[in-house]
């Protein structure tokens, strides 16, 4: 046992190489996810009916789709339409539109939740929209729905893992190597779940230190 | 894609669908026997459980599955797919279950327990009678939701070789080399029991909503 683990020690490059990817594509999806989140939310909330229907047929389609089907369709179900791309940019694009829907419905959900005070304090101050949404709305909702954006990014971290399917070389994809090449299984793939651990503990770390500052800020 | 595609994509969704129930059936009662080890604060096991939550809750199913596939053999427990998937679910779906059990054993309210305490009633029939009831309502809509991720994430089994609906869509795709139209039939068969299982937990919410106004 203790030679397996010296075994995946001597492989640690791939190992810490496949960390990297997932850590990379976890967090360049993220950000993007929460980018088209905040497009995505108005059109959510919008009084013009067709708009809303669509954002709303969008958001509540992707919720229904399991993402390892999504990820098939985009990398073997696109090349039909004439567009070919390659394991590393399907994987990203397919994590990215998956989650912004699912970042969508939590910033709609923060966003209903806001009390109207300030927003309306805010347009008697003189703010133009934009300086509105930025300088009153966006730092009480990315404080107020920090939590459940931090579960969705764990949920990312995960889904990233179902990429191995389209040889894109993260952390599990890393460990599958190993494994083959050198038969053994429990060191590779527990040493696997133990750097995704780790990643999803900096994650919540990370959470709780905005929900402390959050405190400070009531 | 012929007619015999689609029945075997529909002999692959027999699978998913039985695979699904037998992880939530059995996935279930051990979230809620684990919830109660750590509300009941029972030595040793209760840390243990919260390290094993933390960490299953962590862990991609792909990688939980492939560990268990070929690292059991290793330790010379044989496994088939099927059994591995099944374990698989089951030791994933568990470890979010008891969150949710656990949240609302937390919130139970205390005096209900003393008041059954106090008309005698012993530690199995407080929990049967006055407990149970009441978490089980609570804990629905949140137990409902983990049922549909779990569903989402059943086409990893296919990655062990179950042959369920996405191995099957895999398979015809690469036979007849046009991916697009399996992986279609796959989502249309997926997408109306998760938007059943979204559905309801929403009308779950509303109704015990609409209940807690009128009271």
């Amino acid at each position: 046992m203790i030679r397996d683990f010296g075994i995946v020690w001597s492989e640690r490059d791939l190992l810490l190489s496949g960390l990297a990817n997932t850590t990379i594509l976890s967090v360049l999806s993220a950000a993007a996810a929460l980018l088209l989140g905040f497009m995505l939310t108005p059109a959510l909330m919008s009084k013009r009916r067709p708009l809303a229907w669509a954002a709303r047929g969008f958001v509540d389609g992707m919720r229904c789709v399991p993402f390892l089907l999504f990820a098939y369709i985009v990398y073997y179900g696109f090349p039909s339409f004439g567009v070919r791309l390659d394991n590393w940019t399907s994987g990203l694009l397919a994590l990215t539109i998956y989650n912004a829907a699912y970042m969508a419905e939590i910033l709609r959900g923060a966003w209903a939740a806001q009390p109207p005070e300030p927003i309306e304090a805010g347009i008697a101050f003189g703010f133009s929209s934009f300086g509105l949404f930025r300088r009153i709305i966006l730092p009480s909702l990315l404080l107020a729905a920090g939590p459940v954006i931090g579960n969705q990014m764990i949920q990312i971290i995960k889904d990233s893992a179902f990429l191995t399917i389209i040889a894109l070389p993260e952390l599990t994809h890393a460990a599958s190597s190993i494994q083959s090449r050198h038969y053994v299984p429990f060191a590779a793939f527990i040493t696997a779940v133990f750097l995704y651990w780790g990643l999803c503990l900096v994650v919540e770390a990370g959470v709780s230190w905005i929900g402390r500052r959050a405190e400070a800020r009531r | 894609m012929t007619a015999s595609d689609i029945i075997a994509i529909l002999q692959g969704a027999v699978v998913t669908v039985t695979l699904s129930l037998v992880g939530i059936l059995i996935g279930l009662p051990i979230g809620l026997g684990l919830a109660l080890l750590r509300w009941g604060n029972v030595p040793v096991l209760a840390p243990i459980v919260a390290v094993y939550v933390s960490m299953l809750r962590a862990t991609p199913l792909v990688t939980l599955l492939l560990l268990l596939f070929f690292a059991l053999p290793n330790i010379g427990i044989e496994i088939d797919p099927i059994a591995a998937a099944i374990l698989a679910l089951v030791m994933n779906t568990a470890a979010f279950n008891c969150e949710v059990w656990r949240a609302a054993l937390m919130n139970f309210p205390k005096d209900q327990f003393e008041a059954a305490q106090s008309v005698g009633m012993r530690a199995a029939q407080r929990f049967r009678r006055i407990v149970l009831p009441q978490i089980v309502r609570v804990s629905l809509p949140g137990l409902v939701n983990e049922m549909s991720l779990l569903i989402k994430v059943t086409p990893v089994l296919a990655v062990v070789g179950v042959v369920d609906i996405t191995r099957a869509a895999v398979r015809i795709g690469a036979e007849t080399y046009e991916p697009l139209p399996p992986f279609l039939v796959a989502v249309a068969l997926y997408a109306p029991i998760v938007f059943f299982l979204v559905s309801l937990q929403r009308w779950i919410e509303r109704r015990q909503a609409a209940a807690e106004a009128a009271a």
